[in-house]
């Protein structure tokens, strides 16, 4: 299983922490063809997001093969500096990636 | 005979380590496998029941939906939806409404995490992106017509 690359930052906003994390995948819908085979690229993309903030699980996203190739993400918590970020990707395939970061 | 044996023990091989790797990726609480079902509607309606249990949501101007009013590039089409005015909101998902699937992706938030989430989406062509919000144990949605100049579905 590969490894799933991103960077993960957390920025305090006042009220609330923004979390950005900037993916690198190909996000394959499973729905593109070769032009010159015929074949069918098959799908190959992030479904599932999932934040935990110190250790407790916050934010899952789902997503499809419509999200952008070398996906980016933002979500919020309001958490507090020192609040310790983790969070995993996990791709179709069964590929998966953890970040973490400390909020502040 | 020995063969046979050999292949039944490395099957279970790979499926203990398929359960194994399922019992580490299983997720806590708060979310169960990816949303196949979901994920195959064919449209927003019938997307919204699937992911929300129905499909009637009210128009709220609460919802700040940012999405580019031209997007130049259909491949990389950034989505904002900023539902932080609006009290318990528990899910957020964005549906790009003439996609093969129009629903994009889904956001459940627990705990510490707020009604906001930000996504690049593809769009094969000038449609309207709908956000509906779950917020209270009710379903809100706004939606923006973003025009596309150029494809993002790759041909």
């Amino acid at each position: 299983m590969a490894d799933i690359s991103f960077r993960l930052k957390a920025e305090n906003k006042g009220d609330a922490f923004e979390v950005k994390a900037l993916f690198k995948h190909p996000m394959e819908t499973g729905l593109r063809k070769n032009k010159a085979t015929g074949e069918v690229y098959p799908a190959d993309f992030i479904n599932e997001i999932t934040a935990k903030l110190n250790g407790t699980p916050v934010m899952v996203a789902e997503w499809s093969g419509a999200v952008s190739q070398n996906p980016f993400l933002a979500f919020r918590v309001a958490g507090k500096a020192g609040d310790k970020l983790e969070v995993t990707a996990t791709s179709n395939k069964g590929d998966t990636g953890t970040q973490s970061a400390d909020l502040g | 005979m020995k063969r046979r044996t050999f292949l039944k023990a490395g099957l279970a091989t790979g499926a203990t380590a398929v359960a194994v790797s399922a019992g580490i990726l299983a997720p806590n609480t708060v979310l169960a496998a990816w949303n196949e079902a979901a994920f195959k509607t064919k449209t927003v309606d019938a997307g919204m029941t699937s992911v929300f249990g129905a499909s009637n949501a009210a128009d709220s101007a609460d919802i700040k939906l940012k999405a580019p009013q031209i997007a130049e590039n259909g491949a990389v089409v950034p989505i904002e939806v900023d539902a932080t005015a609006m009290k318990g909101v528990e899910s957020i998902a964005v549906f790009v409404s003439k996609n093969p699937v129009p629903l994009a992706c889904t956001y459940k938030f627990s705990g510490a995490a707020v009604g906001f989430a930000s996504v690049r989406v593809k769009m094969g062509e000038t449609q309207d992106v709908v956000a509906v919000v779950k917020a209270g144990g009710k379903l809100f949605k706004a939606k923006s017509e973003v025009k596309v100049t150029i494809g993002g579905c790759g041909g």
